[in-house]
């Protein structure tokens, strides 16, 4: 990022439970994704931004304009903010047509009422609902509401595009669709978008950047590539499917508690290791040969997972197992059978804490 | 389960009806009961001499009980005549007497107890300066009459005839005491009310009695009613409200006694 | 999950009707025939013979005409009034809130002729109010249709802000949010969004409004007084009817509730959009 961020935010908002304290800059063209568990303060950093929530200090700078700023007792309402808002269940108003929730913002803008409606009409065929136009939103279904929300928000051309959790309303099949065309209408949008999920698969498919928060804190952030790659809370991990453990590191070894990991990478001190459950292969007895990183566990539990079996184990550490019905049945898997746990070195990430 | 709660409602809402019935035959003693207990049903404007009257009787009847309900006489009219329990009725006007006797409920004729005359009541200290009917159709005046359905509108409207005066009033007052009221407020410059009425609010109103008054003469009639349940005590307080005490009492107030 | 919606709609009338339980049958019955039971007694003791004729007395239309244009100029005085106030309370956090929501329903408690009283009191030729406007406007309200009007939206207007505040707290705030990011202001999106939302809670708030407003009686004749074509209303007809003659109190009350239940409902079908 050379040119400055269009968007240059440091949101401190307070909570119930806690305090919101993220750092947040997006530039022009950029979609952020900001992504974590239910209840880690995403949707209020998204009403701070949108003006719906004061901040309680930090500032919030949109095209070098401050919105919000406590120390200097600036703040400006939402009506007069840049600012488009998808809202999570997309809130259009039941009592207007189609067109009209999306003339909505144009006549606030100090459209006329055949202006803006010809600006919706143009708004409506671009997200694919000419045909809706003159239908209340009851009569809308869900993936259409959602792209009649995304014109709405669209249609008062937005300096900052907000998105809450925009396909979580959706069925499975819906969002399938509606996800690659928001893609289309997110890469067409000049302005900056910020889009909050809890749904890794909408961040890595729709955002350029990643911002992973957590109670309230931003714990890492990245694209797609390297977040998925080194992840560094356990969520993260959880999110991208890895076994991740943190320890200290010598070289090539990685001493996590009581044992000590053979990894690919060369780090020194405290460092995460990380590898993928389908790299853990499951032993009756003590292998021989190759692995470096062998331990012994117990089987804790087993749920199905794809084609395949997911293995819960305990031991030295907690790890994951993928392992095929096959070598499951031959291992007579179950609670409380002690096996064998053994990781190639070259599967075995390691990386900095 | 359903049948046992829908017994149980049941069960609850007939006692909840029977007590509340209970409760209403144990304080007002129905004409039906006897035993030295009266139920006097009497016009509205008798109510502090007729409150008297019943503590003066039950002192000399001793084991006699006197209850009442006031209310305007057309009222208890209609209530007569839809069966409620009354031992005695005294109306304002022999009009209203009359849809009692019409009906049958009479035991007797009627008789005059007193009479009562129309006065102007205006604000205390008389501040417009009325001194008799043709004042009340002065520019300005507002005044309150009685509606002519009620005893003491119809009066009103014969006083007025015999004056020859003709004049709106701002209102049509639902009764005597109504019309009082928005003197008392000072709505309005002056009332056609009774004299007992304005007695007894003395100390907000002035009365000023005018000629015309005595074409205006308002009977009040009594009667013993046929359902009375202890009709000699009945008849004894009719006329211990006709005696030479009971007619001390309604002088007091105002009433002139009937004519012989 | 909207088509899920309108798939299990298109089902339902295929399924059977819920069986009502007897044990909310039996006391809605009873409810309603407690309510209805008292009609029957007035319609039983109608004069039917003599009917055209009382219909056809002049003071009667005088009395019906002056109460529906009472009754309506009052509830539209309740709606200017009442709509703001309830989303004073229901939308904005202030000390006192709840001695403010309780003062509201001051009126129903209230004997509607202390109701009276009170205005005269206040708007009477003496009043706190009263005397300063007869004495600078040379205006005074007491026997007058626009006291009329004062007094019946008094006693109704609770029933006006009690509903549209149930409405207005039932109604998602986000909606309202929703308006400010599309650059709305507090009074556009007021009378944009808002309102639109809450109109049947108003709609139904109205028409409490209109009916309590039709059927006032006490705190019209206390404070306006009774006199043909000017102050007297239905109800006050009805009520000095009572004092002599009885059937035509009844033909009265029969003419005010049929005229009265025929405006609700064709306002129902047109207007409040009923199911």
């Amino acid at each position: 990022m050379t040119a400055p961020p269009l968007l240059d935010a440091h949101l401190v908002a307070d909570r119930d439970a806690f305090q919101l304290d993220v750092r947040l800059r997006i530039a022009a063209g950029e979609v952020v994704a900001l992504l974590g568990p239910n209840g880690a303060g995403k949707t209020t950093a998204l009403r701070a931004l949108a003006g719906l929530h004061p901040l309680a200090a930090g500032h919030l700078t949109l095209d070098g304009v401050d919105l919000d700023r406590p120390d200097r007792r600036r703040w400006v309402p939402p009506e007069r903010r840049p600012v488009g808002v998808v809202f999570q269940d997309y809130l259009l108003f039941p009592h207007l047509r189609a067109l009209d929730n999306v003339a909505f913002g144009p006549r606030r803008q100090g459209a006329d009422r055949s202006a803006a409606r010809e600006r919706a009409r143009g708004w409506l065929d671009r997200v694919g609902l000419a045909e809706q136009a003159r239908r209340r939103p009851r009569q809308l279904s869900g993936g259409q509401a959602q792209r009649v929300a995304l014109a709405r928000a669209l249609a008062v051309d937005p300096t900052l595009l907000l998105l809450d959790e925009p396909l979580a309303a959706l069925d499975a099949g819906t969002r399938l669709d509606t996800r690659a065309e928001l893609q289309r209408h997110l890469g067409g949008h000049s302005g900056a978008t910020l889009l909050v999920t809890h749904d890794p698969l909408d961040a890595f498919v729709l955002a350029d950047r990643l911002l992973i928060v957590e109670h309230g804190r931003v714990v890492q952030e990245g694209d797609a590539a390297s977040v998925t790659a080194r992840p560094r809370t356990d969520y993260v991990a959880r999110l991208v499917g890895l076994n991740l453990h943190r320890g200290r590191a010598d070289g090539h070894t990685v001493r996590v508690g009581e044992l000590t990991l053979t990894a690919a990478d060369r780090v020194v001190g405290d460092a995460f290791v990380a590898f993928p459950p389908a790299a853990v292969a499951l032993h009756p007895a003590r292998p021989d040969g190759s692995p470096r990183n062998v331990w012994p566990a117990t089987v804790t539990g087993v749920q199905r997972h794809g084609d395949n079996l997911r293995v819960q184990l305990d031991g030295p550490i907690t790890v994951a197992a993928d392992v095929t019905p096959a070598a499951a049945a031959h291992l007579r898997l179950a609670p409380g059978q002690r096996v064998w746990a053994a990781v190639k070195a070259a599967e075995t990430h390691a990386y900095p804490a | 389960m359903t049948v046992r709660w829908i017994r149980a409602a049941l069960a609850g809402v007939a006692a909840l009806t029977l007590g509340l019935a209970g409760c209403g035959g144990d304080d007002a003693p129905a004409g039906t009961a006897g035993g030295g207990r009266v139920t006097v049903f009497a016009a509205a404007s008798l109510t502090e001499t007729f409150t008297r009257l019943g503590r003066d009787f039950e002192a000399a009847h001793p084991g006699t009980r006197v209850t009442f309900n006031f209310a305007g006489s057309s009222a208890l009219a209609t209530q007569i005549s839809q069966g409620a329990p009354a031992d005695v009725f005294a109306a304002a006007s022999p009009a209203t007497m009359k849809t009692v006797t019409g009906a049958g409920e009479a035991a007797a004729s009627p008789v005059t107890l007193a009479r009562n005359q129309l006065v102007i009541a205006v604000p205390r200290g008389n501040p417009r300066q009325i001194a008799g009917l043709p004042d009340l159709t002065r520019p300005g005046a507002k005044v309150a009459l009685c509606a002519e359905q009620v005893p003491c509108g119809a009066a009103a409207r014969t006083a007025l005839d015999a004056a020859g005066v003709r004049l709106t009033p701002a209102t049509l007052e639902q009764d005597v005491k109504g019309a009082l009221a928005k003197v008392k407020l000072g709505e309005v410059d002056a009332a056609l009310v009774y004299r007992t009425d304005a007695r007894a609010a003395a100390s907000d109103v002035d009365a000023i009695e005018f000629a015309e008054s005595d074409r205006a003469i308002n009977d009040y009639p009594i009667v013993v009613l046929k359902r009375a349940g202890d009709p000699a005590t009945a008849r004894a307080f009719v006329d211990h409200v006709r005696s030479d005490a009971g007619r001390a009492v309604l002088t007091a107030a105002g009433f002139q006694p009937p004519q012989a | 999950m909207r088509t899920r919606d309108t798939a299990a709609r298109a089902a339902r009338p295929a399924r059977r009707r819920p069986r009502v339980p007897l044990a909310l049958l039996l006391p809605a019955g009873l409810g309603l025939l407690f309510l209805v039971l008292p009609l029957v007694g007035l319609l039983a003791r109608a004069p039917w013979t003599t009917l055209p004729q009382r219909l056809a007395q002049p003071g009667v239309l005088t009395a019906l005409w002056l109460s529906l244009q009472t009754a309506t100029l009052a509830t539209l005085l309740c709606v200017l009034l009442g709509v703001p106030l309830a989303w004073l309370l229901a939308r904005v956090e202030f000390p006192g809130r709840r001695l403010v929501r309780a003062l509201v329903t001051v009126p129903l408690v209230l004997p509607p002729v202390v109701g009276g009283v009170a205005l005269l009191l206040v708007f009477g030729r003496r009043g706190l109010l009263g005397s300063w406007l007869d004495a600078t406007f040379g205006v005074t309200l007491p026997f007058t249709t626009a006291g009329v009007v004062l007094a019946e939206a008094f006693v109704a207007m609770p029933f006006l802000v009690i509903a549209v505040e149930g409405a207005l707290r039932g109604a998602d705030p986000r909606y309202e949010e929703a308006a400010a990011t599309l650059g709305a202001g507090r009074w556009t999106t007021f009378t944009h969004v808002t309102l639109p939302l809450v109109a049947p809670g108003v709609a139904a708030g109205a028409v409490l409004c209109w009916a309590r407003a039709l059927g006032e009686f006490g705190a019209t004749i206390t404070f306006a007084g009774n006199y043909p074509g000017r102050t007297q209303t239905m109800p006050l007809a009805v009520y000095l009817a009572l004092e002599t003659d009885l059937p035509a109190a009844i033909v009265l009350s029969l003419i005010l509730l049929t005229v009265s239940v025929a405006i609700l409902a064709g306002l129902r079908d047109r207007w409040v959009g009923a199911p």
